[in-house]
């Protein structure tokens, strides 16, 4: 028990080495400050990667090591997008409409440029009032705390509903997919105040740094990302070592006994489901200013089906396995679908990845789920161990942590 | 077109008596207009034709509008002409024969299309009483698309001698439309309002609703002899803004300042860097730059605006009110009576007619749920892949019609096929990959979730991102109709009928047969039963095959109104999980109920907000949520050993 926190959970400090030592390479050979053999573009893809590796270690922890299969949690991710969204569009609108408004001989008023900016945005969906919702948006420091506050708020609620009602299991999953839905529909309306199916664009420009070229933001936010990656990966490893750890494995191996045992299982629940989607939350707030441009399209109920699948291939109840799976099937889901793959000829029909990947990758799922299910982060358990005595450490057998096999 | 006809007609109603003619004398009145006739100016023309009441008029109009009238160069006089060997065969405008002149000596009258149509409205009169049933109808739909007062004589005039009860029934019924609009006195007109109370047709409250059309108006003093609707208090029926600008607009009261003409008045009074005193830097602020006008119209450089106050006392100084259209009070409030009376009866039936449409929703989605009612709510097994079997039943109606012309024999064959085709899939999916997780239900629940992405695919690459049709049988086109309200289609009341038989299929096969029996017996306990004797994994395959088929024939009813494409599964799957869960996982009684609650709802929601069927869907998904706070176990729960644990 004296041993310190990264001693006790070795595979942390390997990840931030290995997380390191990439972001290093990434930043030598990108063009912002290296010497530009990476194109700016695929910066981006790799900055939007370590995102939504942010956004697996989140998924992990409620799924891999809670068992809750929530599919909610992409609307989280895109809701901390829209969040960032609509500052950096309010923030950008309004420097086009003061720019546009400098010509006239009367300086213009505040309440002008806001109308401007108004008229700018929701001109689109038939609008020229800002919403409600806008109300924090012309600035920053009341608008960006948003991006935790709202998505957390709704899933404390949302949470607090579900559990106290004891839904569980699959129906669990079923009912945060149906809040999804839900969540999609109201924003594909023009009059939920956030543009409809439009969504918001225009997201990589920052306000006041619209002089510094494209190439040194996305690198930019490529370090931020990778930070933030460390950042999340140290605190769910914290949250899942030590007492709290094994209470929240012990609810997903056997919730009933848990709650015999006296453990509050509602509360520990409604943390950490509140917690991983602000950190979802988060990631998706870095996402999307690197995208560029968010929809309702983002949210839907088959994206966390994604996110879910990410986590499974890489190997759930490990966080490098969640960190894993995302950057391995998310980037070669882009090298299939960004039509580089080579096709294969068959004589009667010639396979093209772009329509064959998403068959692929459902059937690659289904055999994943059948026969390896700890997934590509399994492959690490063959390496030979000093300290395992041989006990298996996967999602299904048990609550055994290093610590509890190594006493 | 006819909003032009409409009010010259009547013009010349009011004018034309004052100097009733003859045929010939109006026609030469109007030589100019007939011979070069523009669609703007002819009407008149063509009404004081028409109203001369000469027989010959209706001879002339047709040979008019049938580019068969002409004027001779010698002489100007017109005859209507007939193609002859010589050239024409001309023929007097009193019906006598003229003989026949050469090409030549004739101007033929060549009126444009829409000239045509005009000559061709007011024909209508004369086709009342045309031998010809279809002409007769034709000049009756005439009328109802553009009535006009010079139709109601002629209208009436030909009701007695009508030989077809149809029609008979059509003119009486288009006389009193006439006579509510443009009756001699308000007492034949309120008659005729009268007589329609409680007919919820459409084209009735068509006919009754221009009666009561209102304008706004503003006046020092109620005028008086006016037939006024309703007088209006600012602020309270009329906001203060509108009822200001109808002051401003009948140029009772100077305009308020606008933002913008403040902000271009400061502009131009710009002297030295400062407006009124108020350096521009500071203008950037709506308080400073109200200071820096009233400076200016202080200094008289900018015409005063009114103030706040101003605006109050001439709102305070006028009246504002509606005012009826229809002058007469006696008609409008008749009309207004018979409104109300139809309103409250077209109320009640469309509250029939939103339960139809609810009960039709309802049996879509007990359909598409039933299915799941067997693999979900009887066996446990969580299917995400139960909407694209749904999708796989809708492609295999769609392949069969491709190869079977005949729509009634190609449903009829489509549904087994659908059957067979997912009953194969079901059973497929069951052996390769559900069977191995049926301790592992949220793996279930992903592996399924596999599956259905791949199958969306693979429909895709197969058949394409487009809307692929599947047409029903021409038996099942229209709708059953019961009023100008009330009507359900024909397909409809066939899934309902569909789904009736399956919730048949369904108590059969569980209650009364060895397999669901052993199905029972199986899902509540396997070990014991199979110490019976029974084969749990035969069971298991089959109940699921049986779970999966009955998707499939869901997919083909379902394919038959909604478009058939590669999504349309999972655009019922979410509501299809729903609906087993509210309604109680393990009765089918329990998936009716939900499903009943759930179309119920959606179209009530839909009814309350008829333009946004997304915020309807929704609500409905926030409702399940907070329902299932109060009924976890859904609306029938199971209770004792058969809820399982």
């Amino acid at each position: 028990m004296t041993r310190t926190f990264l001693a006790r959970n070795p595979s942390t400090l390997w990840f931030l080495l290995v997380l390191a030592l990439f972001t290093l390479c990434v930043t030598v050979l990108a063009e912002g400050f290296g010497i530009g053999l990476i194109p700016t573009a695929f910066v981006k893809v790799l900055g939007k990667t370590l995102c939504l590796c942010l956004v697996a270690l989140a998924m992990d922890l409620i799924w891999g090591y809670t068992g809750i299969l929530s599919l909610g949690h992409m609307a989280f991710f895109a809701l901390g997008g829209y969040m960032t969204g609509m500052w950096l569009m309010y923030a950008r609108t309004e420097e086009i409409v003061v720019q546009a408004l400098a010509g006239s001989p009367i300086p213009p008023t505040p309440e002008e440029v806001a109308q401007g900016v108004a008229t700018q945005i929701f001109g689109v969906v038939g609008g020229s009032d800002l919403p409600v919702v806008w109300t924090f948006a012309h600035s920053a420091f009341l608008q960006l705390p948003l991006v935790l506050i709202v998505p957390g708020v709704l899933a404390l609620v949302f949470g607090w509903l579900a559990f106290r009602a004891r839904v569980n299991g699959v129906y669990l999953s079923i009912l945060t997919q149906a809040m999804t839905l839900a969540l999609t529909l109201y924003l594909f309306q023009n009059d939920s105040g956030l543009r409809g199916n439009n969504g918001l664009s225009g997201l990589q420009n920052l306000p006041g740094l619209a002089d510094v070229p494209q190439s040194t933001l996305s690198i930019l936010f490529f370090l931020a990302s990778a930070l933030l990656l460390a950042a999340g990966y140290l605190l769910l490893a914290w949250v899942t070592s030590g007492k709290f750890g094994s209470a929240l494995r012990a609810i997903r191996d056997d919730e009933q006994r848990l709650r015999f045992l006296g453990y509050p299982v509602e509360g520990y629940k409604l943390f950490v489901f509140t917690l991983t989607a602000m950190v979802a939350a988060v990631a998706g707030a870095f996402y999307y200013p690197q995208a560029g441009i968010i929809n309702p399209a983002e949210l839907a109920p088959i994206a966390s089906i994604y996110l879910a699948v990410w986590v499974a291939i890489g190997g759930r109840g490990r966080l490098y396995g969640a960190v894993i799976g995302a950057a391995f099937v998310s980037l070669l889901s882009s090298w299939f679908t960004g039509g580089m793959a080579p096709a294969i000829p068959l004589g009667f029909y010639t396979i093209k990845w772009v329509d064959w990947w998403t068959v692929l990758l459902g059937l690659a799922f289904v055999l994943v789920t059948l026969f390896a299910p700890r997934g590509i982060g399994g492959l690490f358990d063959r390496l030979p161990s000093p300290r395992r005595h041989g006990a298996q450490l996967g999602p299904d057998d048990g609550a055994l942590r290093e610590k509890e096999a190594d006493a | 077109m006819f909003r032009f006809l409409l009010p010259l007609a009547m013009a010349v109603c009011l004018a034309l008596p004052a100097l009733a003619q003859t045929l010939p004398e109006v026609v030469e009145a109007s030589r100019a207009q007939i011979e070069k006739p523009s669609r703007q100016t002819v009407g008149p023309v063509i009404d004081a034709i028409a109203s001369t009441g000469d027989p010959a008029a209706a001879a002339l109009l047709q040979a008019w509008a049938d580019r068969k009238l002409g004027v001779r160069k010698a002489d100007g006089v017109f005859f209507l002409l007939e193609k002859a060997p010589e050239g024409w065969a001309l023929t007097g405008l009193d019906g006598a024969a003229a003989g026949t002149a050469p090409t030549s000596d004739i101007t033929d009258l060549k009126p444009n299309a829409g000239v045509r149509e005009l000559i061709g409205a007011v024909l209508v009169q004369f086709t009342l009483t045309d031998p010809d049933p279809a002409q007769r109808t034709r000049a009756l739909d005439a009328i109802a698309r553009s009535p006009a007062k010079a139709q109601l004589a002629p209208l009436r005039a030909s009701i007695e001698d009508e030989a077809d009860p149809g029609l008979k029934a059509r003119k009486e019924h288009l006389a009193t439309f006439l006579t509510l609009q443009f009756g001699d006195d308000s007492a034949t007109r309120v008659v005729a309002i009268e007589s329609l109370a409680g007919d919820t047709a459409l084209d009735v409250r068509a006919a009754l609703n221009p009666l009561l059309v209102t304008s706004r108006k503003v006046a020092v003093a109620l005028p008086q002899g006016v037939n006024i609707a309703a007088t209006l208090t600012p602020g309270k029926d009329i906001p203060r803004e509108a009822a200001y600008d109808l002051l401003v607009g009948a140029g009772l009261a100077p305009a308020r300042l606008t933002l913008a003409d403040q902000k271009a008045a400061l502009a131009a009074h710009l002297e030295n860097g400062a407006v009124g005193g108020v350096p521009l830097a500071e203008l950037a602020s709506q308080q400073l730059r109200d200071a820096a006008y009233e400076a200016l119209e202080k200094s008289g450089q900018v015409p005063a605006a009114a103030t706040d106050a101003e605006v109050a006392a001439a709102l305070e100084a006028h009246v504002f009110y509606d005012q009826y259209a229809e002058p007469d009070p006696a008609v409008t409030d008749a009309a207004r009576r018979t409104l109300a009376s139809i309103e409250t009866r077209v109320g009640l039936m469309t509250a029939a007619d939103l339960g139809l449409d609810a009960l039709s929703l309802a049996s879509i989605y007990f359909l598409a749920a039933i299915g799941l009612a067997i693999t979900f709510g009887v066996m446990r097994v969580i299917n995400m892949a139960h909407g694209e079997f749904i999708m796989m039943g809708a492609y295999t109606g769609y392949v069969v019609q491709q190869m079977i012309p005949n729509y009634t024999v190609s449903i009829l064959v489509a549904l087994p096929l659908a059957f067979a085709v997912t009953f194969a899939a079901g059973v497929a999916m069951e052996r390769l990959v559900i069977r191995h997780l049926y301790k592992r239900p949220l793996e279930t629940l992903l592996a399924t979730f596999g599956i259905s992405i791949a199958l969306q695919q693979i429909a895709k690459n197969i058949f394409g991102t487009q809307a692929r049709p599947l047409t029903a049988p021409a038996w099942l086109d229209g709708a059953l109709s019961f009023n100008d309200i009330i009507s359900i289609s024909y397909i409809r009341v066939a899934i309902f009928l569909l789904a009736l038989l399956f919730l048949g299929f369904f108590l059969w096969l569980m209650k009364r047969t060895r397999l669901g029996l052993e199905v029972r017996a199986v899902t509540q306990n396997p070990a014991m039963a199979a110490s019976m004797g029974i084969d749990p994994d035969r069971i298991n395959m089959l109940t699921f095959g049986i779970g999966s088929g009955i998707a499939g024939i869901a997919g083909v009813a379902i394919g038959l109104f909604a478009k058939v494409t590669s999504e349309l599964g999972s655009d019922y799957i979410v509501q299809s999980f729903m609906t087993v869960v509210v309604g109680g996982v393990g009765n089918i009684w329990g998936a009716l109920a939900g499903a009943a609650m759930i179309g119920g709802f959606q179209k009530v929601i839909e009814w309350l907000n008829p333009s946004n069927t997304l915020a309807a869907q929704t609500y409905m998904i926030l409702f399940i949520i907070l329902f299932i706070q109060f009924r976890p176990r859904g609306i029938i729960a199971l209770k004792g050993r058969a809820a399982g644990d």
